[in-house]
């Protein structure tokens, strides 16, 4: 309720704004502000036709390609990080380097080497999330407390049993949140990913919004992604980790 | 047959320290060993070597004539901390080790089940590890331990963390269970009353570097209780004659501190 309120009041503010710099002073281009009812209709003229619908299954389809993909490789990239220390001191740091490289940087490459293709646009995405998820993996292997180990192994856990049933659930938690993470970064390189050429997907209404000169449905597109950001977030990445909180009796102390 | 430790050395690699020369002592199928000792005296690292959790750098332990080469299941440890997994409710951290065995569904769960009530915590089965106390924890780690039915029972001061009164409590529990069971055990304490209270014999290290320095045959009858006057009247004695060793302990327990 109160958070209805909250967005009814940025909502009003908004359109307060844009009342007063586009229709009272003049001061911007009503081409370049958007506006709530000019938003609400571009949004009403989008959904009317199907295209909106195909152009978010599609983006989906490549996010959950590539976010699977980059789990499991950052996934695999981080267990090789612990279990080998040279990989550890040579690799690590590169990975954090590579990490702090918006994604769009590498679309030349992608353009180059998958041509104006679906491929291109997972391989972004793929390129954008791994190494956040191998520096948490990493991390969340490392820390497992050496005690759990020790008493595994004194109850006659071999190497596999020692991983599958004690580093993983023990590790779980940072591998949930690296998972949250590197979900977020997937989303950012799959616009970068869809701005390269015009590919069906909420990437390319985007940018056709922006050839069209059409500021109200480049804002529709943003307030979708956001909101699919946020449901998906919140839906599955965190009622996931505060599952595995709960469990634990990590977050007893909060409120 | 039984556990051996001969002439066993133990220098870390890392700090070059010396925590173990030359050990040695024999432990007999069921019997109640205590190991005491002021810090410093390597108690924790006999143990790790008996698990077979770190290798001597000198001398070897042998179990039933086996040279111990690695952790296993005939060997539970006990640890400080109850080292129970928070992603497993309080069956299935007792169910573990059984399940590292290959243990069949129902004899794991029959088995969880007695141990549980053994420690008076079976109406705790489906509880969470984060919903239970420290001396609760404890008694879920002994149960885990005791399901695995192995030779040896090794008990990393299980009691260091909880207060007196838990203390108290699981003391007379772990009394019954073990003259039920009869397990071999070997138990670290720096308790002196612990340890008479415990041990069929009392192994009293000395720091620094941690050798044998003295081994004392306890003939207490069982059950023992702490109040009775025998008990308090050995303690006194046992007191008096590891004067020494005891003012040795207070000291690095106090400079501890």
């Amino acid at each position: 309720m109160q958070r209805t309120l909250f967005v009814a009041g940025l909502i009003a503010l908004w359109q307060l704004a844009y009342f007063l710099g586009v229709d009272v002073f003049a001061v911007w281009k009503s081409y370049a502000v958007p506006s709530p009812a000019g938003v609400l209709k571009s949004f009403l003229l989008l959904s009317s036709g199907s295209g909106l619908g195909i152009a978010i299954i599609t983006s989906m389809r490549r996010i959950l390609i590539g976010f699977s993909v980059s789990a499991v490789l950052g996934g695999i990239l981080g267990l090789l990080m612990t279990r080998f220390d040279y990989l550890n001191q040579n690799l690590k740091p590169l990975i954090l380097g590579l990490q702090t490289l918006p994604s769009i940087c590498w679309v030349p490459f992608a353009i180059l080497w998958y041509g104006l293709s679906e491929n291109a646009i997972v391989f972004v995405i793929i390129i954008g999330s791994t190494f956040a998820i191998a520096l948490a993996a990493e991390s969340g292997i490392r820390n497992v407390e050496p005690l759990y180990i020790r008493a595994a192994k004194t109850m006659g856990a071999g190497e596999g049993d020692l991983w599958i049933k004690v580093i993983l659930p023990a590790a779980m938690p940072s591998l949930a949140a690296g998972m949250k993470q590197g979900w977020s970064f997937s989303w950012r390189s799959l616009m970068a990913g869809e701005m390269m050429f015009s590919s069906i997907g909420l990437g390319q209404i985007l940018m056709m919004g922006r050839d069209l000169a059409d500021i109200n449905q480049v804002m529709v597109v943003m307030i979708i992604i956001v909101f699919i950001g946020t449901v998906i977030d919140r839906f599955v990445f965190r009622s996931w980790e505060s599952g595995i909180r709960k469990r634990r009796g990590l977050d007893r102390d909060r409120a | 047959m039984g556990l051996s430790v001969e002439n066993v050395s133990m220098t870390f690699p890392d700090s070059g320290k010396v925590t173990l020369q030359d050990v040695s002592f024999d432990v007999a199928d069921g019997e109640f060993v205590c190991l005491i000792g002021p810090s410093g005296s390597g108690k924790s690292t006999v143990i790790n070597l008996i698990a077979g959790l770190e290798k001597p750098t000198q001398g070897q332990i042998l179990l039933d004539g086996q040279v111990v080469k690695g952790p296993g299941p005939d060997r539970v440890v006990m640890f400080q901390e109850a080292a129970l997994f928070p992603w497993l409710n309080v069956s299935e951290n007792v169910k573990f080790g059984l399940g590292m065995l290959r243990k069949s569904k129902e004899e794991q769960e029959a088995t969880a089940m007695k141990f549980l009530k053994m420690v008076q915590l079976s109406d705790f089965r489906d509880y969470q590890v984060h919903q239970l106390s420290g001396g609760m924890k404890q008694r879920v780690a002994l149960a885990r331990a005791l399901a695995l039915d192995s030779k040896i029972l090794l008990m990393d001061e299980p009691f260091a963390s909880l207060d007196k009164q838990t203390i108290n409590l699981l003391r007379e529990e772990i009394q019954t269970i073990w003259m039920q069971t009869r397990k071999t055990v070997i138990f670290i304490t720096h308790s002196v009353e612990e340890a008479l209270f415990f041990g069929d014999r009392i192994i009293m290290l000395s720091a620094d570097p941690g050798q044998v320095r003295n081994i004392i045959d306890v003939t207490l009858p069982r059950p023992r209780h702490i109040e009775s006057p025998e008990f308090i009247r050995l303690r006194k004695e046992l007191l008096q004659m590891l004067r020494i060793e005891v003012e040795e302990i207070a000291k690095k327990e106090y400079d501890a501190e």
